[in-house]
């Protein structure tokens, strides 16, 4: 009886430690995915923070320019630099084929061109000297030089051909070939080839809808909140509010894609692809958080402020404005702050208003076409070449910097200012 | 020119509080009493000021545009042409009066062009000296108001209660707005292509419905078979129950364990990096499945002698599971912490162990809550965009083999509305109507989710 009893409370002792066994894993393993989420991350992105550079001499040569003798500035820049830029190529092999000169050409980008006439600009001395300037190198050459490039592959699997290798392999052993910070890459438009592709367009456009966004979502939804938490009157219509706040806080982002699209695109006319319909509509989406936000710190409150400025004789609207509101600011605030970290990472309801076209100019405004980083993240994760891998990685290594940093100032500032009531 | 006007209406907004205020001190300088601060002296002014100025301001915005419309296309009004030639003809005019019309310039449109531009100009002239008159009369109307004896703190709070109340409205216009945007269209689907059809149709093939030649009479013939959306139902309902099964597990004893057993320090740390993983954009997931744990499964497959597609189901739905972990396990944290102490000391006297207290005891106490952090994770799951997207197939195949691909309610809108759109065009409101039952399919779980943990919650309070 006894060795039974001491077998049934082993088996349960057993049982209990089990149970602790899985709940430890569950944390475990939620903690490693996050942890190879952030490795694989990382270990793709950080490199495209460098850029790969041929360095190739050019002769500044007069004629090849089609340039007069002692040119003037005006002239240098209306200069035809593209048979130069050309001939500088070819010169780095003098007995190539035609087929290889075009190989040769396309070893670099296609802004050789404009990089070779940035230098003779800054220098115009040059002309019919000798000049190692600094050329970007294609994205599958930056690829082979940092060791993503699967080199072994039969050559008609890869669009690297085997005299361009050879040709780098030259230049590498020559110390021509040179990785440095890759500066285009925050300075750069998006660009259909992955050595020129940079996320300054779809970093503006982001911006400029989370501005947007923060002017229209923030004073509605706070005086909303202020309205909800001190003035309604308890009835249907005030409950009937509430229900729709808390259904909006769980409907699909989706779903104000199509709010956007059909009527603000549709019904109002606004301009497609613009961050003004982008920042709207996430608006619209981050409502509901910060009237969450803002009626839970003004919850916080304790009713002795209220009391003792309506026993000084304030109005009902001057308590609140003058002392309920201001206190209750500190959670308000972070509750935005995370509010504006969500509609940054928001994706689907751009898409559906247009802010996946393709826009290669910086957007001045909230009336130009722009893409948002997340957005650039898809655009880019669907394009095949193997040089927009790591530059997603990288994309999303910005992205995340933000919301880290945003996430990291909503604690500060409710840690900081808000005060403890006890 | 509207700007300048907007911010000349704000301005003069400002400086009238200034003059307000200013009146309401000379009037105490002679002693007398005011029934209010001097600052609501001002902002009763500012309010005169602006208030009517910004109603004209924003009526004007908006029909000015119909008006201009109205006049030009009143020379067009008989001849014959049919609305959609008049809007061309319109659009015509307004590049030309731009100077950025490439077409034909025929001597009508020129002289259209030409009243389009007198239109213009007279109105905004019209505009400006309407505003200035009505910013002038408020003005003086509100500054011989200001005495003492007239009362200006309940007209501003009243005037400002109605402001607050306004902004509560945001949130049922939003919703409004979102039915709304989905109904006509949806309505407009279900004309041609029969509820039926759309429920019980098990071919989803939307690229069949071309973008049809809007001249061309509507053959609703033509599209039978295309918008059948049981199988992206089916997908949607199966991505979701593969992101639960990785979810739910791992969700529910991380949440437990942090609350049971947990030390404070434990607590402190593996919180908050629990619940990075809800806090990082769905894209990010999207990408992460596509480029590691789609072709990572894959290779498992190959070398198991399985056939695994690389954009596979379990892919898409294994990294959802991921996202939602942190849902379930904050909730089911919150809930089961709240279950009262009392329960848990009855049961430890008792004998039990701790796990048997939390199986026997907690867990059905807690149950109502966790079940309602489930559904919340579910309707997660559901209107999920980006993962399967990204992830997914974007064919729709009617399948429950989770090796291969297959496409969701979310992912469908999206592969019919990137691009252009042509709005009348069954093909988009085919999107339109999977947005509406989304929207359905989310509200009531949400509705019901948050009426359990409500009910849950009063039991206990």
């Amino acid at each position: 009886m006894n060795k039974n009893k001491e077998k049934l409370l082993d088996s349960r002792y057993r049982a209990e430690k089990r149970f602790q066994f899985y709940g430890k894993s569950a944390i475990f393993l939620a903690l490693l995915f996050l942890t190879i989420f952030i490795f694989k991350i990382f270990s793709t992105g950080y490199t495209a923070f460098q850029k790969t550079w041929l360095i190739v001499p050019v002769t500044f040569d007069a004629e090849t320019m089609y340039l007069d003798e002692n040119p003037s500035k005006e002239d240098l820049k209306d200069a035809d630099y593209f048979d130069l830029a050309l001939q500088t190529m070819f010169d780095l092999d003098k007995s190539a084929s035609e087929k290889q000169q075009n190989d040769l050409k396309r070893m670099v980008s296609y802004f050789f061109e404009r990089e070779i006439k940035r230098e003779l600009l800054n220098d115009p001395s040059l002309i019919g000297k000798t000049k190692d300037v600094y050329l970007t190198a294609s994205d599958d050459l930056d690829q082979v030089f940092k060791g993503n490039y699967p080199r072994d592959l039969p050559e008609d699997q890869r669009r690297v051909t085997d005299y361009q290798l050879k040709i780098f392999d030259q230049l590498v052993e020559q110390g021509r070939v040179e990785s440095k910070f890759n500066l285009s890459f925050f300075t750069y438009p998006d660009s259909r080839e992955a050595e020129l592709a940079g996320i300054a367009s779809s970093f503006m456009g982001s911006i400029f809808s989370i501005l947007v966004c923060l002017v229209i979502a923030f004073p509605v939804a706070v005086l909303a909140a202020i309205y909800l938490e001190e003035f309604a009157p308890k009835n249907r219509f005030t409950d009937f509010i509430e229900v729709n706040i808390n259904n909006l806080a769980a409907v699909p982002s989706i779903v104000f894609g199509l709010l956007g699209l059909g009527i603000l695109l549709a019904v109002f006319q606004l301009p497609r692809s613009t961050p003004l319909v982008g920042g709207i509509t996430l608006s619209l989406m981050t409502l509901p958080t910060i009237i969450i936000a803002c009626r839970a710190s003004l919850k916080a409150v304790p009713p002795s402020i209220r009391e003792a400025a309506l026993a000084m004789g304030a109005s009902k609207m001057q308590t609140t404005m003058h002392h309920t509101v201001p206190l209750s600011m500190p959670g308000t605030l972070s509750g935005t702050i995370i509010g504006l970290a969500q509609a940054l990472g928001e994706t689907a309801p751009l898409i559906l208003i247009g802010m996946v076209a393709f826009v290669n100019t910086i957007p001045g405004s909230p009336l130009d076409p722009a893409a948002s980083l997340p957005v650039q993240i898809y655009i880019w994760a669907e394009s095949a070449e193997r040089g927009f891998v790591e530059k997603v990685s990288a994309c999303i290594m910005v992205l995340l910097g933000f919301l880290i940093i945003m996430n990291l100032f909503a604690q500060i500032i409710r840690h900081k200012f808000e005060k403890k009531w006890s | 020119m509207n700007l300048v006007i907007f911010i000349f209406i704000v301005l003069l907004g400002f400086t009238s509080y200034y003059f307000g205020r200013k009146k309401a001190y000379s009037i105490q300088a002679t002693n007398t009493r005011l029934t209010a601060l001097p600052q609501f002296y001002g902002y009763y002014l500012a309010i005169w000021c602006a208030i009517p100025a910004f109603i004209i301001y924003s009526l004007w915005a908006i029909f000015e545009p119909s008006i201009v419309k109205l006049i030009i296309l009143s020379d067009y009004s008989n001849q014959g042409y049919l609305d959609d030639e008049l809007n061309l003809i319109y659009e015509k005019t307004k590049s030309l009066s731009r100077g950025q019309f490439s077409g034909e310039i025929t001597p009508y449109l020129e002289t259209s062009a030409e009243k389009y531009l007198n239109l213009r100009s007279i109105a905004q002239n019209s505009k400006v000296v309407l505003i200035l008159a009505i910013i002038i009369a408020s003005i003086v109307y509100g500054y011989k108001r200001i005495s003492s004896n007239n009362r200006t703190r309940e007209p501003v709070e009243k005037f400002l209660n109605a402001v607050l109340f306004t902004a509560s409205l945001a949130a049922i216009l939003t919703t409004i707005g979102i039915v709304f945007s989905l109904i006509f269209q949806t309505i407009d689907f279900f004309k041609v292509i029969p509820l039926f059809d759309f429920i019980f149709g098990t071919h989803w093939y939307p690229a069949k419905a071309f973008v049809r030649d809007a001249s061309e009479p509507l053959d609703p013939s033509m599209y039978s078979d295309t918008f059948g959306a049981v199988p992206i139902f089916a997908g949607t309902f199966f991505i979701a129950l593969i992101a639960m099964c990785v979810a739910i597990p791992i969700g529910l004893m991380s949440g437990i364990y942090l609350a049971e057993y947990a030390s404070t320090k434990v607590r402190q740390y593996a919180k908050p990096l629990i619940e990075i993983l809800a806090g990082i954009p769905t894209v990010v997931y999207g990408f992460f499945a596509a480029l590691t744990v789609g072709p990572f499964l894959k290779d498992i497959g190959t070398a198991m002698g399985l056939e695994v597609s690389a954009e596979s189901a379990l892919a898409a739905g294994g990294v959802m599971g991921i996202m939602i972990i942190p849902f379930i396990s904050s909730l089911s944290d919150d809930v089961i912490t709240s279950v009262p102490q009392g329960l848990r000391d009855g049961s430890y006297a008792m004998g039990a162990t701790k796990s048997e207290t939390i199986k026997k005891v907690i867990f059905p106490a807690a149950l109502p809550g966790i079940v309602g952090s489930i559904l919340l994770g579910v309707s997660r799951a559901v209107g999920e965009t980006m993962i399967v997207v990204m992830a997914s197939g974007l064919a729709a195949n009617l399948t429950f083999n989770p090796l291969e691909s297959t496409s969701t309610i979310t992912a469908q809108i999206v592969v019919i509305l990137i691009g252009d759109q042509a709005f009348g065009d069954p093909k988009t409101q085919a999107a339109f109507a999977l947005g509406m039952t989304l929207f359905l399919v989310t509200l009531s779980l949400n509705i019901f989710a948050l009426r359990v943990v409500k009910k849950y919650r009063e039991k206990y309070e």
